[in-house]
C-alpha cells in the first residue's frame, strides 16, 4: 500500500530517467518491528507478561526467598533446577525476576527449541536464546546482562515423578566455565513446585527417538485433563530460594579453564542446591498450599 | 608506492565495481582485469585479459606484469547461476592456479585479497547467535557451495601459511542487497511473494553492495591481513525484510520443505537455492568488531541496507529494468587507452582519476 503509493510519487513525473544515487546513507530507522538482534519484541513481551501474570500470582503463587542476592546491575548467570514435563520453571523464574527486579533476563535454551516451527520463533520472541557458550559470553561480559541455564538440560525435566528433587547430572560443567570466562558470579536459585505442576508418570522413549525429539513424557496431567493436559499445570505452590552468589576468583576471557576445578565448583553448586532442596521440602507441609 | 592490481572477473559484478573503485585511487598505478567476457561497465585505465575462468594463464601474466596485488573477486556463491562442475571449476582450480601464480618462485605479488562469503559457517540450530571469525561451522556443509568455499579458504590458509611474506586477507561477506545485486534473496524478494517457511522468522544479516566494493578496497590500500567478517550492524527478522520490501510470504510446510520448494521451481514460481533454506530457518549473524578494529566500518546497517535495495526495487517496479548504458567495444577501448591520437592530461595517473 505505500510501497506503490511512494514509488508512483518519486518516479512519476520522470519515469524515465535514472534517479542518481543517494550519497549519504539513509537513516537507520526504516524498522518495522521491535525485534532486536536477539530475537525479542519488547511488546510481545509485554502481552507475554500480562497474559503470564495471572499465573504466576494466583495458579502458582509464587513466592522468592533472597531475592536481594540478584545482582541489581552487572552480568551474572543465574543456575536452577529444572522440572516438569514441560518445564513451568522457567517461565515462573524469567516473570519473576524481570518483574520484580525490573531487569530483563535471558533464558538459554536448548538449540531443541529452534528446530520447532512456531514455538522456537516464540520462545525467542519472548527472550529465549540458544544455548552456546559464545551466546552466554556476550550477554553475561560483553552487554553485562542477566542468563538462566539450567545444568540439568533436558535430564532434569524428563525424569520421572519417581526421581522428583533428585539433582541429576550437572552437565560437563560448562556453566562454570562460561562464568569464569564471563568474569559473572554463578547465583543458584532452588525451585519448589514445578515437580508436582506436571509429573511425568513415564516416558516414550520409542515414539521419541521416532520424531527426533528429546522426550515424550506421559503426564499425570494427561490423565486428569486429556488433550488440554498438555498445557495445563497442576497449581502446585512455588517457592524459590536464591543462594549465596559465588564468585569465581579466577582471570576471565580466559581460552580454558582447569578441568578439575570447574568439575569441583559444579559439583559444589549442585549439592548445595540438593541440600537447600531438601531443606525447601523438609519446611513444606504441603504440595498446593506450601 | 605505486600499486599494480590484478583483479579477478572483471566481468562479474564485484571485478567491474572493484576495478572502477581503484581506478579512482591515483596510488594505483595499473589496473588488470581477467574476465571470461568483456567488462560491463565503463572503465578508464583498466587493462581487460580475456581468459578462462581457472586462470591457467595466470603465472604467465604474473610473471610479465609483476603486479603486486591479486585482489580475487571471482568466486561463485550463488548455486542457481553454475552448474555444480562449473563451480568447483571456478571456485577451486581457479583458486588453487590464482595461488599457485602468486606463489611462484620470485614472485612479485605482495598481497592477496579474497573475497569469500558467511556462507562458510551454514546455518544450523545449534549456531551461535554471532559468528566469530575463529568460531567453527556447527554442522558439517551439506551444498556444494558451500563445500567449495569451505575448500578455496583451506587453499588460502595453507597459501598464507607457506608464504608468511605475503599478506592475505579473507573478507567473509554476508548476504549482499543493494540497488544493483541480483542473488537469489533480491529475486525473491522483488517478486509479490516471497520464499519463507512456516514457524520459522530467522533474524538475517546483509551487508550493503557498496560497503562490499569499500572494504576490499580498505584492506587492499591498508594491506590489513587476515580473516574478516563483514555485515550491516543488527540483524532483522526474515519476516520484516519481506514486509519492508512490500511482498508477502509464501509460506512452505517445515517438514517437506525441499520438496515443496521443487514443486515451486518446476511450475517456475520461486528459487530456493540449498543453502537459502537452512538461512530461512535459523539465521545468521556474524561478529564483526574484527574488521572495525582494523578501522573499517559500514555504512549501511542491516536495515539500511534492505531500505537501499527498497529503493531501486520501487523504481524497477515503475519503470522496469534499465537496459546496460554500457558495451565494451574492443577496439574503441583499445583506441582510448593506447592510441597516440588520444590527448593525455599529462602522464601522472592523478590527472586521468580527476577527470
Amino acid at each position: 500500500m505505500a510501497v506503490g503509493k511512494r514509488a508512483t510519487d518519486e518516479t512519476g513525473r520522470a519515469s524515465l530517467v535514472p534517479l542518481p544515487r543517494p550519497q549519504e546513507p539513509p537513516p537507520d530507522d526504516p524498522r518495522l518491528s521491535d525485534v532486536d538482534e536477539w530475537g525479542r519484541s519488547a511488546h510481545i513481551r509485554e502481552i507475554a507478561r500480562r497474559a503470564y501474570a495471572p499465573m504466576y500470582e494466583h495458579w502458582f503463587r509464587v513466592e522468592w526467598e533472597g531475592l536481594e542476592k540478584i545482582p541489581r546491575e552487572g552480568g551474572a548467570l543465574l543456575v536452577a533446577n529444572h522440572a516438569g514435563a514441560i518445564p513451568s520453571d522457567a517461565p515462573v523464574i524469567m516473570h519473576g525476576i524481570e518483574t520484580e527486579l525490573g531487569r530483563p533476563l535471558y533464558g538459554l535454551a536448548d538449540y531443541f527449541f529452534r528446530t520447532m516451527p512456531v514455538v522456537g520463533t516464540l520462545w525467542s520472541r519472548v527472550g529465549g536464546v540458544t544455548a552456546h557458550p559464545d551466546n552466554a559470553y556476550r550477554l553475561l561480559h560483553d552487554q553485562g546482562q542477566l542468563a538462566l541455564v539450567f545444568p540439568e538440560g533436558t535430564k532434569g525435566p524428563s525424569k520421572s515423578y519417581t526421581d522428583r528433587y533428585r539433582l541429576r547430572r550437572f552437565g560437563r560443567g560448562g556453566f562454570v566455565e562460561i562464568a569464569m570466562r564471563s568474569g559473572v558470579p554463578i547465583v543458584p536459585i532452588a525451585v519448589v513446585g514445578a515437580e508436582e505442576s506436571m509429573p511425568v508418570l513415564f516416558r516414550l522413549s520409542g515414539l521419541a527417538r521416532l520424531l527426533g525429539v528429546p522426550y515424550i513424557p506421559v503426564t499425570a496431567n494427561m490423565l486428569i485433563f486429556g488433550p488440554l493436559g498438555l498445557t495445563t499445570y497442576l497449581p502446585a505452590k512455588f517457592r524459590l530460594r536464591v543462594l549465596d552468589p559465588i564468585h569465581f576468583d579466577v582471570e576471565p576471557s580466559q581460552e580454558r579453564y582447569s578441568k578439575s576445578r570447574v568439575m569441583e565448583e559444579a559439583e559444589a553448586i549442585r549439592s548445595s542446591l540438593q541440600e537447600t532442596l531438601y531443606d525447601m521440602l523438609r519446611e513444606r507441609r504441603s504440595i498446593w498450599f506450601g | 608506492m605505486a600499486r599494480r592490481v590484478l583483479i579477478t572477473g572483471l566481468d562479474t559484478f564485484w571485478g567491474g565495481r572493484m576495478a572502477e573503485a581503484l581506478e579512482a585511487d591515483p596510488d594505483v598505478e595499473v589496473i588488470l582485469g581477467m574476465g571470461t567476457r568483456e567488462p560491463r561497465v565503463p572503465l578508464e585505465r583498466t587493462e581487460f585479459v580475456r581468459a578462462d575462468q581457472t586462470y591457467s594463464i595466470l603465472s604467465r601474466i604474473v610473471r610479465a606484469t609483476q603486479v603486486d596485488t591479486i585482489v580475487h573477486t571471482f568466486l561463485v556463491t550463488d548455486s542457481t547461476r553454475a552448474s555444480a562442475r562449473a563451480v568447483h571449476e571456478i571456485n577451486v582450480i581457479g583458486t588453487m592456479n590464482l595461488l599457485a601464480a602468486a606463489g611462484q618462485a620470485g614472485t612479485p605479488v605482495r598481497q592477496v585479497v579474497v573475497k569469500s562469503s558467511t556462507l562458510v559457517y551454514g546455518a544450523s540450530e545449534l549456531d551461535p547467535a554471532w559468528f566469530r571469525e575463529q568460531t567453527p561451522r556447527s554442522k558439517p556443509p551439506a551444498t556444494r557451495i558451500e563445500n567449495s568455499l569451505l575448500e578455496v579458504e583451506s587453499l588460502v590458509r595453507d597459501f598464507a601459511e607457506d608464504n608468511p611474506a605475503t599478506v592475505v586477507s579473507v573478507l567473509r561477506f554476508a548476504n549482499v542487497l543493494g540497488p544493483d545485486i541480483v542473488t537469489p534473496i533480491t529475486s525473491n524478494l522483488s517478486q509479490p511473494m516471497c520464499i519463507s517457511i512456516f514457524g520459522f522468522d530467522p533474524l538475517v544479516q546483509f551487508v550493503e553492495e557498496t560497503d562490499v566494493v569499500r572494504c576490499l578496497e580498505h584492506v587492499t590500500r591498508h594491506r590489513v591481513p587476515g580473516l574478516y567478517n563483514v555485515a550491516g550492524a543488527g540483524k532483522i527478522p526474515w519476516s520484516e525484510v519481506a514486509a519492508m520490501c512490500g511482498t508477502r510470504r509464501l509460506e512452505l510446510p517445515p517438514v517437506g520443505t525441499k520438496a515443496a520448494a521443487k514443486v515451486l521451481e518446476l511450475i517456475g514460481l520461486l528459487d530456493m537455492p540449498p543453502e537459502l533454506e537452512d538461512l530461512l530457518r535459523y539465521g545468521r549473524g556474524v561478529d564483526t568488531t574484527r574488521i572495525e578494529r582494523t578501522g573499517f566500518s559500514c555504512r549501511y546497517s542491516t536495515p539500511g541496507a534492505v531500505a537501499s535495495f527498497i529503493g531501486a526495487l520501487r523504481l524497477r517496479r515503475s519503470v522496469g529494468t534499465t537496459p546496460p548504458a554500457y558495451t565494451y567495444e574492443q577496439d574503441v577501448e583499445q583506441f582510448f587507452r593506447h592510441s597516440p591520437a588520444v590527448v593525455r592530461l599529462g602522464s601522472d595517473p592523478t590527472d586521468m582519476a580527476e577527470q
